[in-house]
């Protein structure tokens, strides 16, 4: 491979690596406040969305039950809840960017 | 005479000998009455749990998940089964400490109930909608009843299944306007009743020990659905309705739970929805008699089994307190800090102690009902329900 084609290539890789990684990636809390949301999440909204988040009363989380849906509305409902349904506002507990977080993580499958 | 004198002894020492043999090959014998299942969800675990002596007797693993899982026990008070959110029945001895059998019935499960007979378990899912019935033996399936659709044409999500008298099981659906009792007399080809009526969102349901009345509790309207079972002709009323009018509803950060325990001598005790209340009803009439103003959103409402006070834990953010309500005063009398995240009470079949799960402080705690003081705290993995066996011969339970 000559120098030049080297170089196309290592650039393509770091930039669809690149936007694989950050694109769509909300600032993330300190560790500490991370921990502390991942466990609110797991334990209190899967009280309703399931400690897996396949769903009960409230519906599923799982990444494919939300890749459709905006994060931007994710995140207003998770801050304003849902008029109408069960779903109440969390805007006492979480930021705007933690709920962009929040949303991010489920998106990615809720990792531990 | 010598000779007999040894052969009388040898005979005696091969006698003890033996006895000690099948001391050593048999377990101690023991009851179970005063046993129980604590559930820890995290890891899809049990522990069986002694309330005499306070002890934990031993884990069985492999249950699958257990968030929100429930537990209704044979009539014979020797096995546990317990309903994982994740559609399966896991049946649990409680004296050899193993996991018998297990099921893998729905996607999408939250509780079941054990027929009058104790040969029928019920399991009421989500996801597929309905309720299917199991050998209580065998946990070989009998019969699958779809409930009927809510509006998105889907069978409706099944709530507060209870059994009642004569092989009967009662129930409401969340999605569809309507509580349905089931005759599982011929299990193989249960009959279903239908009452139309039963309001917005019925999140849970219990029925009256005595199996007369079933109530739903709603979260889409202030007030609560009531079928009495003796008269299924008048159908279905509404009772304390409109308990929170003039008042704005707050937010509910966990869906409160129902069942028998709320009753007790002439009064429900009934957690209000969205607002911070214990609602206190004559338990025949139905009339609201008082509000007891309380801290939180309660979610477990349970009187003691004598009647006289009633505990209450509450949704997040205030999963951390308990407080205590005498009855004939109508007041709070104790709020207590038992730990973080209390997710739920069991009294112990008289009630002279109850024992707390404390999910994030990862532990029971015992607390001793009359000086309302903690006897005694247990490891346990991030544990949820508490289900004692006295329930193996309550109705509704």
């Amino acid at each position: 491979m000559d120098p030049d084609a080297l170089r196309r290539w290592a650039a393509a890789l770091l930039l669809c690596g690149g936007s694989a990684v950050f694109a769509g990636a909300p600032p993330a809390p300190q560790p500490e406040r991370m921990a502390v949301i991942r466990h609110l999440a797991r334990q209190d909204c899967g009280a309703c969305h399931g400690l897996t988040f396949r769903g009960g009363l409230g519906s599923p989380l799982t990444p494919e039950a939300l890749k459709d849906k905006p994060d931007e509305s994710l995140a207003a409902v998770i801050l304003n809840g849902r008029p109408g349904t069960p779903m109440p506002p969390w805007r006492p507990f979480l930021t705007e960017e933690e709920a962009k977080w929040l949303v991010y993580w489920l998106k990615q499958g809720a990792p531990p | 005479m010598a000779g007999l004198l040894v052969e009388t002894g040898r005979a005696a020492l091969i006698g003890s000998l033996s006895l000690l043999l099948a001391a050593c090959a048999a377990p101690a014998l023991r009851g179970t009455g005063d046993l129980g299942v604590v559930i820890e969800r995290a890891s899809g675990s049990v522990q069986v749990v002694d309330n005499t002596h306070q002890t934990s007797l031993g884990r069985v693993e492999g249950l699958g998940d257990l968030s929100h899982a429930s537990v209704v026990f044979s009539r014979d008070a020797r096995y546990a089964y317990v309903f994982g959110r994740d559609g399966a029945i896991s049946k649990v001895d409680l004296l050899r400490l193993i996991l018998v059998r297990r099921v893998a019935q729905a996607s999408n499960s939250i509780g079941g109930a054990i027929s009058s007979d104790g040969k029928v378990i019920a399991a009421q899912n989500y996801q597929p909608g309905g309720v299917r019935l199991f050998d209580a033996d065998s946990l070989a399936l009998l019969a699958d009843v779809p409930a009927a659709p809510g509006v998105n044409g889907k069978p409706s999500r099944v709530v507060g299944l209870a059994d009642l008298p004569g092989k009967r099981f009662a129930y409401a659906l969340f999605d569809a306007d309507e509580i349905d009792v089931m005759d599982a007399s011929d299990p193989a080809h249960p009959v279903v009743e239908r009452h139309p009526g039963a309001g917005k969102s019925p999140y849970d349901g219990l029925a009256s020990m005595d199996g007369r009345y079933f109530l739903a509790g709603l979260y889409g309207e202030d007030g609560l659905s009531l079928l009495d079972t003796w008269r299924p002709d008048l159908g279905v009323r509404r009772v304390l309705a409109g308990y929170g009018r003039g008042e704005q509803a707050m937010p509910v950060y966990k869906m409160p739970h129902l069942r028998g325990w709320s009753l007790a001598g002439d009064y429900a005790f009934l957690p209000a929805v969205g607002h911070h209340q214990v609602l206190m009803a004559d338990n025949r009439s139905w009339a609201q008699v008082a509000t007891v103003p309380v801290l939180g959103q309660p979610v477990f409402v349970m009187a003691e089994p004598s009647g006289r006070r009633v505990w209450v834990n509450f949704a997040f953010p205030d999963n951390d307190k308990v407080q205590v309500i005498d009855v004939p005063t109508r007041a709070v009398i104790a709020t207590l800090h038992p730990g973080k995240a209390i997710l739920h009470m069991e009294f112990t079949p008289r009630g002279d102690a109850v024992w707390l799960s404390s999910r994030d402080d990862d532990k029971l705690v015992v607390i001793d009902t009359a000086s309302l003081k903690t006897v005694r705290e247990l490891p346990a993995r991030s544990p949820s329900g508490v289900f004692f066996s006295w329930r193996a011969g309550r109705m509704g339970m």
